[in-house]
């Protein structure tokens, strides 16, 4: 078994309202920064040991299908590194 | 009957729900979750509230807690569930009712009157109304703007599942009447089946005459209805 880090990244479909990420990018604005668009997402760092980094993959997508991300809203990734 | 209100870490309109059910003459009880469902249960309230402190996202923990697939297991049998503020975002997370209710337009908590128009007067939750009817409800949430994508809403409203859609006192869908940007002014939908419902308005605050208006009656006496 090995230990990986599996990186969740959990951020809203394309087209989705995004509120907050609205209301930050106006709050930046204020602070006199330029900007076009800003997007929020969230993130998750899961560690765990795994057979191999496909199979810790695997397991961090299950995480974000039943938990981490609605998919009715949204759009997630998954990184995996060695810890 | 005994409609069994499930009680999560965070629920606060259980005891609004069980007073309004009484007051009603609807038998009701505050079930805990973790003791699961009671047997006898005739109908089930998903209170409002903030289950689990709407960490992660408003009703997402609640949807997966294990009395949850008694509820779906329930739902599927037939039994009336009614899915208020709180109770509706762990509807839908838990895919009772689809969609999700996600940040409104705002970014704010919003807690206000406003009215909402019934769509359909042939469902247990609607029966005490007439299509059209305009109903003073109130809000209280910051996560309440319905959210689906567009070809799957368009599927909603053809097969007729959309409850009760935000309005003006005149019953007119507005931008101004919309309190939380909701798509097409959808406030509360049903599910497969016209007794699963939710909504994000709190008809349990506007049924007992002597905190005020009465409005909300109608949609609780549903349990009665969908149990004759």
């Amino acid at each position: 078994m090995t230990a990986y880090t599996a990186t969740v990244t959990v951020r809203l479909k394309h087209g989705v309202l995004d509120p907050e990420a609205e209301t930050t990018a106006r709050a930046l604005e204020r602070l006199d920064f330029e900007l076009e668009e800003l997007r929020s997402a969230d993130q998750f760092e899961i560690d765990l040991e795994a057979a191999s980094a496909e199979e810790a993959g695997e397991r961090a997508d299950e995480m974000a299908e039943r938990l981490l991300a609605n998919p009715t809203i949204h759009d997630y990734d998954v990184e995996v590194d060695e810890r | 009957m005994t409609v069994s209100i499930i009680r999560f870490g965070g629920s606060n309109c259980d005891r609004d729900a069980e007073r309004a059910l009484e007051h009603l003459g609807i038998d009701a009880e505050i079930v805990w979750h973790e003791d699961g469902l009671p047997e006898d249960t005739t109908g089930i309230v998903l209170p409002g509230g903030f289950s689990y402190g709407d960490y992660l996202r408003a009703g997402a923990m609640a949807a997966r807690a294990p009395i949850m697939e008694e509820v779906r297991e329930a739902a599927r049998e037939g039994v009336p569930v009614l899915g208020v503020c709180n109770g509706a975002q762990v509807g839908c997370e838990s895919s009772l009712t689809e969609g999700a209710f996600t940040t409104n337009e705002s970014a704010r908590f919003q807690c206000e009157p406003v009215y909402v128009r019934v769509e359909r007067d042939d469902t247990p939750w609607t029966r005490a109304y007439d299509e059209g009817d305009v109903l003073e409800i109130p809000i209280a949430h910051a996560e309440g703007r319905y959210e689906v994508d567009d070809d799957r809403l368009a599927e909603l409203e053809d097969e007729d599942r959309i409850l009760f859609r935000y309005c003006d006192e005149d019953g007119e869908t507005t931008p101004e009447a919309n309190p939380n940007g909701s798509k097409h002014d959808v406030a509360g939908l049903v599910g497969d089946r016209d007794t699963v419902a939710v909504l994000m308005p709190h008809p349990e605050r506007v049924t007992l005459p002597d905190v005020g208006e009465t409005d909300g009656q109608g949609v609780l006496r549903g349990f009665a209805y969908a149990t004759e």
